[in-house]
């Protein structure tokens, strides 16, 4: 299996590349475009087949590591 | 006598600053302990020094916060040893959970490294006691990322129970928000514990300790430390 994970900044955590990425974006002529925000993705293989108990493996490493909870939160989807 | 030892992890770059700055301030050399060890010495201070652990790899201090080290690090910490973490140091600390918030990346995007103001808001913890409340010392800055964030009720309660030891400031102390280099909320630069035992700061106290390298004004970190450790047996 395989654990695909977003993790993205909390509303209210300001987010400089996020603006500088839509300054970017607007200087290439590109209308339309509102507030960007960016995040990472990471994907993880996983050992364990049985989706209960993979899931509680991603909510852990989630939890402990790969997001802090203080200003990012995490989302994922295993399959 | 102190017994300091200065965890070095993977991509420190202060560690050696830091342990010449105890060494030449208090006059007692720190132990360089290597962050695979699973047990810290017996020591009066335990410093996390500055630099890109990891190559601020996940986030700045994610990794190092999960080293082996730092259990025994949290460990000690809960049990009363005093811990100052510096810059990176600052960083881990918030990410092991030791103190409160996180570290952003700075508003501007920049890499900021020059000297700044600080102003002193706490003199009665461990590492800022030879301080005196409300006075501007200088002190410099190098990171990309410093700009504290926490929730406004975890603001609040740091600045009710007197646990903001530094806050940027101008020459003449006014905690402005032009003087606040990369961001922080509430101008804050370094903060300590309930117990007022662990301090992490943004600022290199370690990079203003003789009049050779500029200024003094980061010396009386190392002073309090000896003080405090002094004052502890005595």
């Amino acid at each position: 299996m395989k654990a695909h994970i977003k993790i993205t900044l909390k509303n209210g955590v300001l987010d400089p590349q996020g603006k500088a990425i839509e300054g970017a974006i607007k200087g290439l002529g590109i209308t339309g475009v509102g507030d960007v925000r960016q995040g990472k993705y990471i994907e993880v293989d996983l050992s364990e087949s049985d989706p209960a108990k993979a899931k509680a493996i991603v909510e852990q490493m989630c939890k402990d590591l790969l997001a802090n909870t203080v200003i990012e939160n995490y989302s994922y989807e295993i399959g | 006598m102190l017994r300091a030892s200065v965890i070095v992890f993977p991509g420190s770059n202060c560690d050696r600053d830091v342990q010449t700055a105890i060494e030449r301030v208090t006059g007692f050399a720190p132990k360089m302990v290597w962050h695979g060890d699973a047990s810290v010495p017996s020591s009066d201070v335990i410093v996390l020094p500055g630099g890109f652990s990891y190559g601020d790899y996940l986030r700045c201090g994610a990794m190092a916060a999960h080293s082996p080290i730092m259990k025994d690090v949290v460990t000690k910490a809960k049990a009363g040893t005093p811990v100052i973490g510096i810059c990176n140091g600052f960083q881990i600390l918030c990410e092991s959970g030791l103190l409160p918030g996180a570290l952003l990346r700075n508003a501007s995007l920049h890499f900021i490294c020059r000297d700044v103001f600080l102003k002193v808001e706490n003199d009665q913890t461990f590492f800022t006691k030879c301080y005196r409340e409300g006075e501007v010392v200088k002190v410099p800055i190098a990171h990309g990322e410093g700009n504290y964030f926490a929730d406004s009720e975890t603001l609040d309660r740091l600045e009710g129970e007197g646990r903001i030891a530094f806050r940027y400031s101008n020459e003449a102390g006014e905690t402005t928000a032009e003087s606040c280099p990369n961001g922080a909320q509430r101008n804050i630069a370094g903060i300590v514990n309930e117990t007022g035992r662990v301090l992490g700061m943004m600022p290199h106290p370690e990079r203003l300790y003789e009049k050779a390298l500029g200024g003094t004004d980061g010396r009386r970190v190392f002073e309090s430390m000896l003080l405090s450790t002094l004052e502890a047996v005595a």
